[in-house]
């Protein structure tokens, strides 16, 4: 009955014709600007951060040698020495890669070679809400938990209230998830046919672990070292409430020393007066900062990128 | 013929190895519990400073109101008190506060107490110490602050979520910085959301394999992994001081002389989760099977079509979870708003996107920096605020992740 109702159109009626459609193409151009904001706001950092970094090095009493090789660093006078506050920055970062390698990594082991599918259920999510911690929690443990806790155990003569061995263990706790999940990626990764020949010559599971998994997996671990690395060089509040304020140059763990992103924290936590040199100062800092995370990200990816060709 | 004899034993040293196998294991088993203990030393370092008993002085004495104990008097009588020695601006502010003649006589009691005999902590005790040393502590209270009583205090109670920030430890509360973190979130959320999603669409979807997509692909991941304070002196560069005019509100004629606004921290922190909610998005469209575009393409749909009619519901859930996530990292994010905020002492609510602010983690780095203890007391109080808004976030998530994806299995 519809057939009689509504005839089908003849041949000569159908037009194909490529109907234009605005609202396509608008869109492409929308999400086209929503893809290039992210390439702005790089584009925006650099900027930002050269060109008052560049204000700095202008300064009269600065130079770019002094910034690299000086030893003290106290802008109220003039001395813009960078070096106390990297090596403060490396110590923190030591100690928080030696508490968290070992550690995650193992843990890595654990989960990928021996939990069974329940327990890694269980013990993931743990790793999981420790990742999602926010770092001044982390802080606040460093402070008023661990700095108490190596006063009793050291002495109170020798660990400073304030000191970069808290600061740095603490650290590595919060960066232990970050290895142990990408570290994890990495031994999954590595084929099963690879342990099944190690079993059948006669390995132990250790030894299969150690001789044929580790090796395997080794560029994708030395990626998350890399990763945790430059976390670790950019956290802010566990050193801005730990590690101290005020530079000095001191390689000794115990005592208090202000880290690049300590000095940032603590400078700019008042109302800063602008275009003054400690406020120049910040943005030198940042971009050493953003440079050497960039350049370690960079490094990291690489890695990663070619672990994951090995065995496609 | 050469034919050689194996010299070995082919079971030497098995038991040593196997020993040695049974060690490793348990020192790979041995580190994953350092990190469950060292997360819950630290829940429980927190709770144990939220709670526990504190010494507390009463500035005047009750003894110069009233001859009979508070403790003993009605109503009518604790009414009279307040009317008498409060200023009369004060017992105004007061009525018109709270509705005094419907509270209960021990409320009015609190607030005699509180307005007229101003109590002070003079000295405040952890949980664990306060459940097991009770007598030591009461006899070093006593010794040194005869005057006091004792109680025990809860440091995170109803009275301090909505109470703004106070120069005195115990009369702090964090409103102020929870709103701050609302207001904060809701403008990183509004701006970095759709944008995020849009440009994983784009990435994803739309930008044809080549160089371009190669150069925006590997900044994305580089932007995720510049530290958070560089964010900061970004936020601090442009929109507290390039763009302060806009950020202040004075185009807009608000007379506020900074650009240290809720709507600079929230881009600061929009321009943050950025590179979060691009990945997330980007794995979450990755899942969804090239099959399903190719029946839309099929049965004529555009690309738009297709990408809203069938990619995206069934990317949803993924989207999602990790908008949610990204979310939750956004609120417990601290140092690039330390740079784009105000340092001064913020106890008004933010009432528009030109305010001035504090957040909660901001509180809690300020507290924990303050010499004085009873501050150590609030912090902690605050961190559990904050975890427990971080953890309903990350439980929502993980609801709605459970939720769509038994919904999307046959």
């Amino acid at each position: 009955m519809s057939i009689v109702d509504h005839p089908l159109p003849r041949q000569s009626d159908i037009v194909i014709y490529r109907k234009p459609r605005w609202t396509e193409g608008f869109i492409h151009v929308l999400l086209f600007i929503c893809g290039s904001i992210s390439i702005l706001s790089t584009i925006s950092l650099v900027i930002v951060l050269g060109h008052d970094a560049l204000l700095f090095f202008l300064l009269p009493d600065v130079t770019l040698v002094d910034f690299l090789t000086g030893t003290t660093w106290l802008p109220s006078i003039g001395k813009y020495g960078v070096i106390p506050l990297v090596t403060a920055t490396l110590i923190t970062t030591f100690f928080a890669i030696s508490v968290a390698l070992p550690l995650g990594l193992s843990a890595a082991i654990f989960l990928s070679e021996y939990a069974s599918q329940r327990t890694r259920g269980l013990l993931k999510p743990i790793l999981e809400i420790l990742a999602g911690i926010p770092s001044v929690v982390y802080g606040f443990f460093a402070l008023t938990f661990i700095t108490p806790l190596l006063r009793t155990l050291l002495g109170n003569d020798n660990v400073q209230i304030y000191n970069m061995l808290s600061a740095g263990l603490v650290m590595g706790i919060m960066i232990l998830p970050l290895v142990c999940s990408m570290s994890e990626d990495a031994l999954f990764a590595v084929p099963h046919s690879l342990r099944d020949a190690a079993y059948s010559l006669g390995s132990t599971k250790v030894e299969m672990i150690f001789q044929i998994v580790l090796p395997a997996a080794l560029s994708g671990i030395i990626a998350s070292v890399i990763l945790a690395i430059s976390r670790a060089i950019g956290e802010t509040m566990i050193v801005a409430l730990a590690a101290g304020s005020g530079s000095s140059f001191t390689f000794n763990p115990l005592n208090a020393a202000e880290t690049m992103t300590g000095y940032i924290a603590r400078i700019s936590g008042g109302d800063i007066a602008y275009d003054t040199p400690e406020y120049n100062a910040i943005f030198a800092i940042g971009f050493l900062l953003f440079t050497t995370s960039f350049v370690l990200n960079l490094i990291g990816r690489r890695v990663t990128s070619r672990f994951r060709e090995v065995y496609e | 013929m050469g034919y050689i004899q194996p010299t070995y034993q082919s079971n030497s040293g098995i038991k040593q190895r196997q020993i040695l196998a049974r060690y490793w294991s348990k020192i790979f088993l041995g580190s994953i519990l350092i990190a469950i203990l060292a997360l819950m030393v630290m829940l429980i370092n927190v709770i144990n400073d939220s709670y526990g008993y504190a010494a507390i002085e009463y500035e005047y004495d009750p003894s110069i109101y009233t001859p009979k104990p508070i403790e003993d008097l009605n109503k009518v009588e604790l009414m009279k008190l307040l009317s008498e020695n409060l200023s009369t601006y004060r017992w105004r502010t007061i009525q018109q506060d709270v509705s005094i003649d419907q509270l209960e006589v021990d409320e009015i009691r609190e607030l005699v107490v509180e307005e007229l005999l101003k109590p002070t902590v003079v000295a405040s005790y952890s949980l664990i110490p306060s459940l097991f040393n009770r007598t030591e502590i009461h006899q070093e209270i006593n010794f040194y602050h005869p005057e006091a009583r004792i109680d025990f205090y809860s440091w995170l109670d109803f009275q301090f979520l909505i109470k703004s920030m106070s120069v005195v430890p115990e009369n702090s509360g964090v409103r102020t910085a929870i709103l701050g973190s609302l207001w904060i979130i809701l403008v990183a959320g509004i701006f970095a959301i759709p944008v995020g999603i849009g440009a994983a669409i784009y990435l994803e979807e739309y930008a044809p394999s080549g160089k371009f997509k190669k150069i925006i692909q590997s900044n994305i991941d580089n932007l995720a992994g510049v530290p958070s304070i560089i964010y900061g002196i970004l936020g601090l560069a442009i929109f507290v001081r390039v763009l302060k005019p806009l950020t202040s509100g004075t185009i807009f004629g608000l007379e506020l002389s900074t650009g240290r606004t809720i709507i600079s921290a929230g881009m600061t922190i929009g321009l943050l989760l950025l590179p979060v909610i691009i990945i997330n998005t980007q794995e979450a469209l990755r899942t969804v099977p090239m099959s399903l575009r190719q029946a839309s393409y099929g049965v004529g749909a555009t690309r738009w079509q297709t990408l809203w009619y069938h990619v995206l519901p069934a990317a949803l859930p993924g989207i999602l979870t990790g908008a949610i996530l990204a979310i939750s990292r956004g609120i417990g994010e601290t140092s690039p708003l330390i740079l784009v905020g105000a340092s001064s002492f913020i106890n008004k609510d933010p009432t528009n996107i030109f305010s001035n602010f504090t957040t909660l983690p901001l509180q809690i780095y300020y507290w924990t920096q303050r010499p004085q203890d009873q501050f150590r007391n609030t912090a902690a109080a605050a961190i559990l605020v904050l975890l427990i808004m971080l953890l309903s976030l990350n439980a929502v998530a993980i609801i709605l992740r459970n939720h769509y994806s038994r919904q999307s299995r046959p």
